[in-house]
């Protein structure tokens, strides 16, 4: 079959970072509470760093998302999800998909902390034939699962992924990462209604709700609440925590199912987390900051 | 071929995907409460745990088919190509082409086939849509034959398909003996040296009728088909216009992209002669598809009165 020809560099993994990722993953295994919550808070803020250095550089990105999801995926990158970054095709791997793909930046630091790739290339996002391009791309990037970027697409996939998971007999576990202002995409309730029918147990969704979207707040513009009746009513679980709070996303995420049903974690973020002049403000939703800016946020980061 | 007796393309999608499930256990069924009109009733007997029907949600089919793909399954995705392809066009772009995820996209009943139910369920804009999205063949079989050896081809080959699987019913038209369908290559069924028409699904049995009513008025007819719409058959398109002098293109779809369009981007950028471009060319009116065939002039007599008015010979 003939296919687009393939101008970007190929991506490949890094082995010294995949060591590094391992020894913290085994380390937090062991950890206490207390130790596990300030190893995971400290690689959240190297993260964000490197993100409000890489939008910073590049003149390009979606900085408040960024920062309000990275709790999330220290999370789930830090103990939860089995995956391989050294084989990233492993078919028994676990599953995750962002569908908010505009939170590229913050996606791509995480894998490349785990040794997806090197995280040399982060300074590349964004360039001539980079393949880190503002949304993640199936075909240029190693752990990304699915392509996103166009909103309400995530959900579907993972959903599918689960019912595949299951047939195949592997108990591998699928979770999808939403931002709340995407949930005004009815694709998303489509696969809603399929996950709570087929009694996915294995899929996990996280909101990421920072209660704002592109605009203005999600409560002005098409309101989502009451968010966690809407999934229960849809044959979910639903549990609501703290989205900074990474004890309580692990645990949340983590908990045994009783029920036999996909569970939904919303997470109670703040957009900008972490930067002051950022925090809950609309405009940075995608706004780049300039030199000075970059400066403060990577101090008030410390 | 013998014109009089016709088949309906789902049986041959059914029979054959049926017999490649016996065989490939990752071959999975997925349609949106589509089991009848996408005649998945002996799949899903064989293989219930294998049929995952996700309702009127097309969106979501297209997506649970990218996700099944990802966890090492091989999805057919089925559901009435208008529906399929409008209303989950961009998880097709998104999901399976730009994800290069290994989907079936399976369009039943396309073109004028819903007749009478109106414009709302013609899929005539498909293959215009379709082949505008990268790395996305478009495939029509043109008979039971070619739709056979297509899905053959799709569940051995590793990326994403649209195939179009007809409702109207067809002759045979793939010459015996031959490879039925070859991913790519177009068949010329006919040799003529006056002028080619080009055709694709529903319209190949019709141009071979049309060209034996040109002969009848001393006109060497070449016909052409086309059951891979993208990539297209440049060679053989170029080798019409060379050596034939004339093309008339015809399917049962808007010309304006789908494949007139395709065939005059090649014509035009190798070889320019003179060209006719038949197809659906607005919102049908009410009528049973063989009616609407007639009334866009899809039919032996209408292609071959184009061909005549393309020569710039009397079609009085």
């Amino acid at each position: 079959m003939t296919l687009t020809p393939t101008a970007h560099e190929l991506l490949l993994p890094d082995h010294d970072a995949i060591a590094g990722w391992r020894r913290l993953r085994e380390r937090l295994a062991r950890a206490d509470r207390d130790a596990a919550a300030t190893a995971l808070a400290t690689l959240s803020g190297e993260i964000r760093r490197t993100v409000i250095s890489t939008i910073t550089a590049a003149g390009l990105g979606h900085a408040g998302g960024d920062l309000s999801v990275t709790d999330i995926l220290t999370t789930l990158y830090g103990a939860v999800l089995r995956v391989d970054p050294a084989d990233p095709g492993w078919p028994d791997r676990d599953r995750f998909v962002l569908s908010k793909g505009h939170c590229s930046v913050a996606l791509y630091t995480t894998l490349a902390t785990c040794g997806f790739f090197s995280a040399d290339r982060l300074s590349t996002f964004a360039a001539p034939l980079s393949p880190l391009n503002g949304h993640p791309s199936r075909r240029a990037v190693p752990g990304v699962e699915t392509s996103t970027g166009p909103l309400g697409h995530g959900l579907p996939v993972g959903v599918g992924i689960a019912v595949g998971l299951r047939l195949r007999g592997s108990a591998a576990r699928t979770v999808v990462v939403l931002g709340d202002g995407e949930l005004q995409e009815g694709s998303n309730w489509e696969a809603a209604m399929t996950a709570g029918h087929r009694g996915l147990a294995s899929l996990t969704a996280v909101i990421d709700r920072n209660g704002l979207q592109q605009g203005a707040r999600t409560s002005d513009t098409n309101d989502l609440e009451p968010l966690a009746d809407k999934w229960r009513a849809f044959g979910w679980e639903a549990v609501e925590v703290d989205g900074h709070d990474h004890l309580a996303l692990l645990d949340a995420v983590t908990a045994p199912h009783g029920s036999g049903r996909p569970r939904c974690v919303i997470a109670r973020t703040v957009k900008g987390r972490g930067v002051s002049f950022m925090e809950d403000r609309v405009e940075w939703h995608h706004k780049v900051p300039d030199a000075e800016q970059a400066r403060t946020a990577l101090e008030e980061l410390r | 071929m013998i014109l009089d007796e016709t088949h309906d393309c789902r049986d041959a999608f059914a029979e054959e995907l049926v017999r490649l499930a016996r065989a490939d256990d990752r071959i999975v069924a997925v349609c949106n409460d589509s089991v009848g009109s996408s005649k998945l009733g002996s799949f899903a007997a064989e293989f219930p745990d294998r049929l995952v029907n996700v309702g009127i949600a097309e969106q979501d089919m297209v997506g649970i088919g990218a996700g099944l793909a990802n966890a090492g399954l091989v999805p057919f995705v089925c559901g009435a190509a208008t529906f399929l392809t409008a209303r989950a066009l961009e998880q097709i772009k998104a999901d399976v082409a730009y994800s290069l995820a290994n989907v079936k996209l399976c369009g039943m009943s396309p073109g004028l086939a819903y007749g009478a139910l109106g414009p709302t369920h013609h899929s005539t804009e498909d293959l215009s849509w379709l082949r505008a999205i990268a790395d996305l063949p478009v495939i029509v079989p043109a008979d039971p034959a070619q739709t056979r050896a297509a899905i053959r081809w799709a569940a051995e080959t590793d990326g994403p398909v649209f195939l179009r699987i007809g409702r109207f019913p067809v002759p045979d038209v793939s010459p015996p003996g031959g490879p039925a369908f070859t991913y790519g290559r177009a068949v010329r069924l006919r040799e003529g040296v006056d002028a080619t028409i080009v055709a694709t699904g529903t319209m190949v049995s019709r141009a071979m009728q049309a060209a034996a009513l040109l002969e009848e008025r001393g006109v060497q007819a070449r016909v052409v088909n086309v059951s891979t719409v993208a990539p297209l058959d440049r060679e053989e398109i170029m080798a019409a216009a060379r050596q034939t002098g004339a093309v008339v293109t015809a399917e049962e779809a808007v010309p304006t992209g789908g494949l007139g369009a395709a065939v005059a981007e090649v014509v035009l950028e190798t070889r320019p002669v003179p060209m006719r471009l038949l197809g659906t060319r607005a919102f049908a009116p009410t009528g049973e598809t063989g009616f609407l065939l007639e009334y866009f002039g899809l039919t032996a007599d209408g292609i071959a009165r184009t061909a005549l008015e393309v020569l710039g010979l009397d079609h009085s």
